[in-house]
């Protein structure tokens, strides 16, 4: 299930950002992916949230930092429901 | 269906070269998946040259965070066949780019501006408005009017392009609670009386239109609509579950300002128009009154009939036979539409594409102007495969739900509705009745002079400057440039000395058929040239083209004109315009296969006014 979890956060992140899914890594952040500005991150959090049918608390959107801290948020709103 | 299955579908057909079909899937997936817009412009992208896409330059100035419907709206357009290009304007920074010449905003150059600013940004005081004292409401109000006037104004200086301008949204919870609707200066009366003040400003102009954006929010709820989450954080105050309504509301708008429009809906009857089969059921058997389940296909039945009153037709195309349909149609005390209410009519056991096309032919529109309403999504899939160009209507499995699917449907929608469109569909009996008395008359001759047919012939005025306008928009076959011109580009040729424009007014013994041609010319020098010559295909070879050319000639030898030229730029449904020129004189100067240029030398030529034709003047009209 992580990996599932994973690898779908990682290419939600690579369609948003506009990048290779190789070229994402879990340390993948807004100051190496050079799309990932505020107007991306909204749209990032929009495509997670479709995908996985939840709503993201205002902490949570600004807790995402990197591509591990979205997956392991995700983990923890799907592993509740 | 899972929508990565129909992904893979789709990409399966784009490998097959199958593209038709790979639109349809695409319009299929967009209805069951709004998070698919990124896949679906990635595949428009491959696909869009095979397409006749029409473009649009939309631009969007904002006081909010809109980027993420952007996408939305994109693929939205494209599923609907419209190809938008988008500027977006920087955050919160609308009022600057519609004031400044210099900006961005003018050197995009939109087709259509959408003015999308919140309650909260402009008018913070009737959003949250508890630090400020009631008093003031009024003041208030006046000044976010006045704000609203003063950008249209200024934009309406620089550009004649479209604009779409969203009213203000009411708070879910008045300030002051109940209290708020017992006082005289109330909160939420004053947002509703800035809305009134922008709905005035916008129509004091051509081309402005209001979006009744607090009407779309509180049709979902307005608790429901807000995302108050991603307002705080990102400044967008819209749940993404709603973006997709919001983006469907900016596409009626675009429908009729690129004139994608349907002008004949074909209805299909047998659980479409009422429940149950009445080969089967018989017309005690089927569902259709006042009680439920009858009662959704009478709601769908109402909804035609409104429709009918935009100014669409109505025809019928069925497989069925042809008795048992008119005895539903004659003998059930529950049908709202009567035969007299269809202008084409084709029940038969043939393809429903192959009896689309004949309604188009019927009507004299092209295939593009037909939409389909049927309840059978195979029947819907056969006219898309074969036959692209026609609207399909993608009914909701629930027969309840088939009344607001057609009147919500963009490529119904209008924003102006003239004298013309109302009375449509009675031209088109009288143009039934003029083919009947046709097939009695002697020669061609008889039969015109049968028609008794008077014309107008003016420039154009304050009050047929809408109209020229939709006609140059929406005349596609007998039209020889088929250039489309904004009532605000044709009151520019007003302004110029050397343009002249002809708007041709034409009553027959059947009906006053209204405004139906017209042309423009300019002049360079000793050569007139014809820049536009249009007439609707309800009148055309009748000999109204000649006189309006001929009324042309001789003004311009009245002026000292030595040539006057025309062009004819071949377009898929002009074919009726094609040999206009030359048939009248004219000889060929240039030709090539995107365009023809025709000259006729009036000291040499004349073009001679049809004695069956009577002109007559406005005055001895209006009587």
């Amino acid at each position: 299930m992580t990996d599932a979890i994973s690898t779908q956060v990682s290419q939600i992140a690579a369609e948003t950002f506009e990048v290779d899914v190789q070229d994402i890594h879990p340390q993948s952040s807004p100051q190496t992916l050079e799309n990932w500005d505020s107007i991306q991150h909204l749209n990032f959090i929009l495509a997670l949230e479709a995908k996985f049918q939840i709503e993201f608390s205002a902490e949570e959107m600004e807790s995402i930092r990197s591509i591990a801290d979205a997956v392991k948020i995700v983990e923890q709103r799907t592993a509740h429901s | 269906m899972a929508a990565s299955d129909r992904r893979v579908i789709v990409d399966g057909l784009i490998g097959e070269g199958k593209t038709d079909e790979a639109v349809h899937e695409l319009a299929l997936l967009w209805v069951d998946d709004p998070s698919s817009a990124s896949f679906i412009i990635s595949r428009y992208k491959s696909i869009g040259p095979k397409l006749r896409l029409t473009p649009c330059k939309a631009a969007f100035e904002r006081s909010f965070t809109l980027e993420p419907l952007i996408p939305v709206c994109r693929a939205a357009a494209l599923v609907n066949g419209i190809e938008l290009k988008v500027h977006l304007g920087q955050f919160n920074a609308y009022a600057q780019d519609i004031l400044d010449a210099q900006s961005e905003l003018y050197r995009f150059d939109p087709d259509v501006l959408v003015l999308a600013v919140l309650t909260s940004d402009v008018a913070p005081e009737l959003w949250q408005g508890s630090h400020h004292g009631g008093s003031e409401i009024g003041a208030v109000s006046q000044r976010v009017a006045h704000h609203f006037d003063r950008l249209i104004e200024a934009f309406r200086s620089k550009s004649a392009s479209n604009v779409i301008i969203h009213t203000l949204e009411q708070p879910p919870y008045p300030n002051k609670g109940v209290l708020d609707d017992q006082i005289t200066e109330s909160q939420m009366a004053a947002i509703r009386s800035i809305n009134d003040e922008i709905r005035r400003a916008a129509s004091k102009h051509k081309g402005v239109y209001a979006l009744d954006y607090d009407g779309l929010v509180s049709r979902f709820g307005r608790l429901s609509w807000r995302d108050e989450i991603k307002w705080q954080v990102a400044r967008m105050p819209i749940k993404s579950v709603f973006h997709c309504s919001l983006a469907q509301e900016w596409l009626k708008f675009l429908h009729p300002m690129t004139g994608k429009i349907a002008k004949v809906i074909a209805v299909d009857l047998d659980n479409t128009l009422w429940g149950g089969i009445i080969g089967e059921d018989g017309v005690g058997g089927i569902k259709l009154g006042n009680e439920f389940p009858g009662s959704a296909y009478r709601s769908l039945q109402a909804a035609l009939l409104d429709l009918r009153d935009r100014g669409l037709l109505l025809a019928i195309c069925s497989k069925n036979n042809f008795d048992d349909v008119t005895e539903v149609f004659e003998k059930h005390p529950e049908m709202l539409l009567k035969l007299k209410d269809f202008s084409a009519i084709r029940i038969n056991w043939l393809e429903k594409s192959a009896n689309l096309r004949a309604i188009a032919m019927d009507l004299n529109v092209g295939l593009d102007a037909i939409a389909l309403i049927d309840d059978n999504p195979v029947e819907r899939q056969q006219v898309h495969t074969q036959a692209p160009e026609v609207h399909v209507v993608d009914l909701p499995g629930d027969p309840l739900l088939y009344a607001d699917a057609v009147l919500s449907f963009p490529a119904f929608q209008r924003l102006a509705i003239s004298q013309e469109d109302r009375e449509r569909s009675r031209y088109y009996t009288a143009q039934r009745q003029a083919l009947e008395l046709k097939s009695q008359s002697l020669t061609k001759e008889d039969f015109y002079r049968s028609l008794q047919q008077r014309v107008v012939i003016e420039s154009v005025t304050n009050l047929t400057l809408g109209r020229t306008a939709q006609l140059t928009q929406k005349t596609n076959q007998f039209n020889l440039t088929s250039r489309r011109y904004t009532e605000q580009q044709i009151a520019q040729f007003l302004q110029a000395s050397n343009r002249r424009t002809y708007t041709i007014r034409v009553i027959d013994r059947y009906a006053d058929n209204g405004l139906v041609g017209a042309a423009f010319t300019q002049d360079l020098g000793d050569t007139c040239v014809i820049d536009t010559f249009l007439l609707s295909c309800r009148v055309i070879s009748r000999g109204i083209e000649t006189a309006l050319l001929s009324h042309i000639v001789r003004e311009a030898r009245d002026r000292g004109i030595v040539f006057l030229r025309g062009t004819f730029i071949p377009t898929k449904k002009n074919h009726p315009a094609e040999s206009f020129l030359g048939d009248h004189g004219f000889s060929p100067i240039e030709t090539l296969p995107e365009s023809s240029v025709w000259q006729l030398e009036l000291q040499k030529a004349d073009v001679s006014w049809p004695p069956w034709i009577h002109l007559a003047d406005v005055e001895a009209v209006a009587q």
